[in-house]
């Protein structure tokens, strides 16, 4: 197969690798995917503000999956909360070429995406949003 | 250095230079049907052919009357099962095999399953090992065929063939083997084995590809088939279709390097080999070896890299042409079917690598081999979350993964 040259910089070039303090309570972590399914993803956030300053990942995945997870971090960087909430996986599809079997990476990207946010709102006793709820749901159905 | 390196010649091999030149007048002048009786052309194609055949037999300890030419080891092996379990029928409707056989035996037992034959899948241990004494109790009196292969395909793990043709011959059952990979890596003779049925193929042992052959044994006992392609009564009539002359020609002079050559080549196969794999070990931790640790294909080492996705790994190396069982690399995005069998986790099935050496493959390549693949699995766990939470003494089997 072969891959798009966004997925190929990403994966050789990753932008934010690395860990933010997980204890810290402006950041929030999230971690999605299983390692008998070929993916993990550990997205984190750290919120001013209500907006997004930093962003860090590590994944294990394969290179689609690596891309995904990079770009996400690229884009929600800068981003207010309710801003970050908003990207949808299609986008991640879209700008990193994927084809079809590669989908499900960039389903996980969101999810790593709303994961951390959720982890962060519920560090400031913020409920889980309809939207989130709604993920959740999205994702029973698909496991 | 010539790059990319191939390292995947158990999905095939390269044409020996040797081979090509023993082929060329095939395709040219002296391109006569082998089936042509009354003039000069067909003589001369049907000698070429006769000539092969003896040294495609001489390989496996088989006479040339013995061998049928195919379009390869998967028609090979559908002829084998299908043409036994077709003409024994009456006799019997019971095959034995392993979970860990080729796609060509499985599917084509499924598909006999489905005819009401039955099947019994044994069961192999950690190493891809089956149990003779599990064997031994499989046997019914409806039993008709055992057909295990000589080595793994993925892991390289050779099987018992002398014990289990012990084991069939003593019950009259007949014993096939898929030898694709076995064949010039490792000892095999058709006699000493008890061997009746035996698939393999020329481009797994740089010849080339479309030509495949089947010993099926003439005497004591003589194996009878019934074929899968009718026609004109070719090889015996029990397969049909004018014979690819220049193929089987290609065929009959790699089977004749391998078996002349296969000393030395085993000896440069198992040191490069073994390089390779104390090479990576060396410098790595948890890299975990899948198959047998001895008895197993000389050019195969099969690696699990732990923490590490193997489709990114072969991303990463991509100037090296491998193999991975990871999920993300077939189509069915289910990890290797092999690995799984063996019981190795569905984690580690997707961080294995299959490094498949060969003929031609040097020390230098394997020199840079391990130097790609140190770089790139450090480089990959330095951002894998698995690994940062090994480093922290985390079990990831504990965790409650959600499932996707």
């Amino acid at each position: 197969m072969a891959y798009s040259n966004k997925v190929i910089d990403h994966y050789s070039n990753p932008r934010n690798v690395g860990v933010l303090d997980k204890s810290d309570p402006n950041v929030g972590t999230g971690m999605v995917g299983a390692p008998e399914c070929g993916d993990v993803m550990k997205l984190q956030i750290k919120v001013e503000n209500d907006v997004i300053v930093d962003a860090k990942f590590k994944t294990f995945g394969c290179g689609s999956a690596i891309a995904s997870s990079s770009l996400a971090t690229e884009w929600i960087k800068g981003r207010t909360v309710d801003d970050a909430m908003k990207i949808r996986n299609t986008e991640i599809v879209q700008e990193l070429s994927l084809p079809p079997v590669k989908i499900h990476c960039s389903v996980l990207a969101e999810d790593a995406i709303k994961s951390a946010i959720a982890d962060y709102k519920r560090k400031h006793g913020q409920a889980a949003t309809t939207q989130q709820q709604e993920q959740q749901t999205q994702q029973q159905a698909r496991s | 250095m010539r790059k990319p390196i191939y390292l995947d010649n158990h999905a095939t091999t390269r044409l020996d230079p040797r081979v090509l030149e023993a082929m060329l007048p095939y395709f040219t002048e002296k391109f006569g049907n082998a089936a042509s009786r009354n003039h000069a052309f067909g003589w001369e194609a049907e000698e070429a052919v006769e000539q092969a055949r003896e040294q495609v037999g001489r390989l496996i300890g088989a006479e040339a009357k013995e061998m049928l030419f195919t379009s390869g080891a998967t028609e090979s092996d559908n002829l084998a099962l299908v043409g036994v379990a077709e003409f024994y029928k009456e006799k019997g409707n019971h095959i034995i095999t392993a979970p860990t056989e080729h796609k060509a035996i499985l599917d084509t037992c499924h598909m006999l399953e489905q005819k009401g034959f039955r099947v019994t899948y044994l069961d192999v241990d950690k190493f891809g090992s089956i149990d003779l004494n599990q064997l031994a109790d499989a046997f019914t009196d409806k039993t008709i065929l055992v057909s295990l292969m000589a080595a793994n395909n993925e892991i390289g793990t050779l099987h018992p063939l002398g014990e289990v043709g012990r084991l069939t011959r003593e019950r009259g059952v007949l014993f096939h083997t898929d030898a694709t990979q076995g064949v010039g890596h490792m000892d095999l003779d058709v006699e000493a084995m008890n061997i009746d049925l035996a698939s393999f193929t020329a481009h797994k042992i740089y010849g080339p590809k479309g030509v495949g052959a089947l010993y099926v044994r003439r005497r004591k006992p003589r194996v009878r088939l019934t074929p899968l392609i009718n026609g004109g009564g070719h090889e015996r009539g029990m397969r049909s279709g004018t014979l690819n002359s220049p193929g089987i020609v290609g065929f009959g002079a790699a089977a004749e390097l391998c078996r002349v050559e296969a000393r030395s080549e085993r000896e440069h196969l198992v040191a490069l080999r073994d390089r390779l794999r104390k090479g990576i070990q060396g410098e790595l931790d948890f890299v975990h070896l899948n198959g047998h640790p001895t008895e197993r294909h000389p050019g195969n080492l099969n690696l699990s890299f732990a923490f590490v996705e193997g489709e990114s790994l072969i991303m990463g190396i991509s100037d090296i042409a491998v193999s991975s069982g990871s999920a993300c690399t077939s189509a069915s995005l289910e990890p290797s079917y092999v690995l799984r069998a063996l019981g190795v986790g569905d984690d580690l099935a997707h961080s294995s690598i299959r490094f498949g050496i060969g003929r031609f493959n040097t020390l230098e390549e394997i020199d840079h081999t391990i130097k790609r693949v140190v770089e790139v699995v450090s480089r990959l766990r330095e951002m894998s979350p698995l690994y940062e939470m090994a480093q922290e003494g985390v079990d990831i089997k504990t965790i409650n993964w959600s499932a996707h």
